[in-house]
């Protein structure tokens, strides 16, 4: 999934160095380094406020930074703001489209926009409208489609010019569940199959974490960790070997087992879980160092007899981290204040 | 959809396309509908009532006075009608402001500005466009429904047109659209300030309002405060208080295109405001009655043009730098 086994790391497509925004006193991005290279998805993460979308304006060139630059396929936004438009499709947060006119209309007015010639736009409108799931709806009038229906025509609305880049700024909201799956299916079929970078921000945890190739976890301003969610987890602190045990036995028995884990050499603690219907379920913390495929083989054999539902190594899920990030932030926020 | 480099060059030009989505949103539109209705009427009445005074006075001049200009600027007889110029000059700032009150509001409103300045055009050809939409509209029906007028007269009154009369209406179109521009203008600044559609169209209405009814009533009551022409003791002072209250006057913007608009039309118009001095106004009064060329004409409006077109270019460039200063959040 990420770019680790190329051997040729290809230029990021978009590229920042301590970018900076202030609104008067107000820091909304502070000194923000990212890089998101040619067939990868990025996600930016963070809660409603943390300068997601004045990030995103910066790279679109829709609002000067206050310091730091950035480089969008190589150009500076602000600099040559048409040039770096051409080049990258945009869905804005809350997208909308003109009530009265078509989708296919809406879709053919931004094929203008960027210059397309009519015989080359139609093909295109009928590519991304085909892409999106809307060839039959595509006639009807925008005003008459649900919200999801909107949310993708704004997918298609960006992918018309044939983007190098595409910024996605809350893509999945106002989406139903098996609509989200289609739309994240697209997206990771664009980056990994058409070479395209994507960035989007959201605020979902779990398309997040499906999705992307790395993850930048914002806060206040700030890019409190970025990378894969395994090395963000790591960069936090969080163990990665923890292993999930599920045993199907009655509560009575439940402390027998628990003991009998805690005895296997190299564990550190075992917490008890809620496990679902008559399954308990606890999450043993082992040594650091020790083989995990060695450990679960040990526990297995601890277990003995009873039922094991399930074993193996704990998810490293992302609101773990996503707290962690937080509190940490807030916990340095009192401090500043403090101080 | 590769990750090659898109073909350079070729970027269409940004208020055009713009302008012309606009303008074709702007014909299919209700509002485009009761243009037509407003100044087919604007056109349509006073032209009916004021038939019969422009065929009495065809009889009587025999072409000395530009008797075809007076299909537009005879008021019609016994009845409370302004003329065609009149009532363009009051119904042409409602229009304007209609036509531009929602440009940028509504588009932030419906999440369509941002997916906008995201296409390759500049961020002022979002406001060159639907300025110049909602002029084309504006005129198309204006100089359409003054074609019609023009047909009125040569086919059932038998006026044609003589050439220097067909320069005093092109120059007069001339004059409506700075007096159009102006208000439209107005609206697009409103429509970039005001985030709501609604408080937008209601300020500029209510602006036009004020200055419709109640600009004519305060200027009324300051030059009455200030400019007493009755209580003059002599003619000197009664001539200098009526030229201060000309300029009082001339605070609402309708009076400037309405002076304009009168001598330009009017080729025996030989004065639009009242002379300096009681030598000069008795020499007014002894005046031949002449007929100025349209030069002339123009000569005598030039302050009320220009001083039209500036107040537009200081409106439309606020509304610019406002929009250009603006966040274009969702």
């Amino acid at each position: 999934m990420s770019a680790d086994g190329v051997s040729v790391v290809p230029e990021p497509a978009i590229r920042t160095r301590g970018l900076t925004k202030r609104y008067g006193g107000l820091v909304a991005v502070d000194h923000l380094d990212l890089e998101v290279r040619p067939g990868e998805i990025f996600g930016l993460l963070g809660q409603n406020g943390a300068g997601k979308t004045t990030t995103i304006l910066m790279l679109l060139g829709l609002t000067e930074p206050t310091a730091g630059e950035v480089r969008v396929v190589g150009l500076d936004p602000a600099r040559r703001p048409l040039d770096v438009k051409r080049r990258v499709g945009f869905l804005p947060d809350s997208v909308g489209f003109y009530g009265t006119l078509s989708g296919r209309q809406n879709l053919r007015y931004t094929a203008r926009l960027n210059g397309l010639r009519r015989d080359e736009a139609e093909p295109r409108i009928d590519e991304v409208l085909a892409l999106v799931g809307l060839t039959d709806r595509a006639d009807d009038r925008a005003e008459t489609y649900s919200r999801g229906m909107v949310q993708r025509l704004g997918i298609a609305d960006a992918l018309v010019k044939r983007p190098d880049v595409l910024i996605l700024d809350e893509p999945t909201t106002a989406i139903d569940p098996l609509g989200v799956v289609e739309v994240l299916d697209l997206l990771r079929a664009l980056a990994h199959e058409h070479g395209l970078a994507i960035l989007l921000s959201s605020h979902l945890l779990n398309q997040v974490q499906s999705t992307c190739d790395r993850i930048g976890v914002f806060a206040a301003g700030r890019l409190v960790g970025s990378g894969t969610v395994e090395e963000l987890a790591a960069s936090f602190g969080l163990p990665l070997d923890d292993i999930e045990v599920v045993v199907g036995v009655p509560a009575a028995e439940a402390p027998a087992v628990e003991v009998a884990i805690r005895t296997v050499p190299g564990v550190t603690d075992v917490v008890a879980e809620h496990g679902a219907r008559d399954d308990r379920a606890w999450i043993v913390r082992v040594e650091a160092g020790r083989d995990v495929g060695t450990m679960i083989r040990a526990i297995v054999q601890a277990v003995g007899e009873r039922p094991l539902i399930r074993v193996g190594r704990r998810r490293v899920e992302l609101d773990a981290i996503y707290r962690q990030a937080f509190a940490r932030t807030d916990a340095g926020r009192r401090e500043e204040v403090a101080a | 959809m590769s990750a090659t480099t898109a073909p350079a060059g070729r970027l269409p030009v940004g208020w055009a396309v713009i302008a012309g989505k606009e303008f074709a949103d702007h014909l299919r539109s209700l509002r485009f509908l009761i243009l037509v209705v407003v100044l087919g009427a604007a056109a349509i009445v006073p032209l009916y009532f004021a038939a019969d005074a422009i065929r009495a006075s065809a009889s009587q001049v025999s072409g000395a006075k530009a008797i075809f200009l007076a299909l537009l600027d005879l008021p019609p007889r016994g009845l409370s009608v302004p003329p065609v110029y009149g009532f363009v000059g009051i119904v042409a700032p409602l229009l304007g402001v209609a036509f531009s009150f929602d440009a940028v509001n509504a588009e932030r409103a419906d999440g369509t500005l941002a997916r906008l300045v995201a296409q390759p055009v500049h961020r002022d050809d979002v406001i060159t466009g639907k300025f110049l939409a909602g002029l084309a509209a504006i005129m198309l029906v204006l100089v359409s429904v003054v074609l019609v007028i023009a047909g009125f007269g040569i086919a059932r009154l038998g006026i044609v047109p003589a050439q220097g009369e067909i320069e005093r209406l092109v120059a007069w179109l001339a004059l409506t659209f700075v007096w159009v521009s102006l208000w439209l203008a107005f609206g697009l600044l409103l429509s970039v300030v005001l985030r709501r559609a609604a408080t937008a169209g209601l300020a500029g209405f209510g602006v036009w309002l004020l200055l419709q009814i109640f600009g004519q009533l305060l200027v009324g009551l300051v030059t009455q405060v200030v400019a007493p022409v009755a209580t003059a003791a002599t003619e000197q002072q009664a001539v200098a208080l009526q030229n201060l209250s000309d300029m009082i006057t001339r605070a609402v913007p309708l009076t400037l295109y309405q002076e304009a608009a009168r001598v330009i039309l009017d080729p025996g118009q030989t004065a639009v405001s009242t002379p300096a001095t009681v030598g000069q106004l008795q020499q007014y009064q002894q005046q031949i009655p002449t007929l100025l060329s349209l030069q002339q004409s123009l000569l005598l409006v030039w302050p009320q043009v220009v001083i039209l077109v500036a107040m537009t270019a200081v409106c439309f460039a606020l509304a610019y730098v406002a929009f250009m200063r603006q966040e274009i959040r969702a």
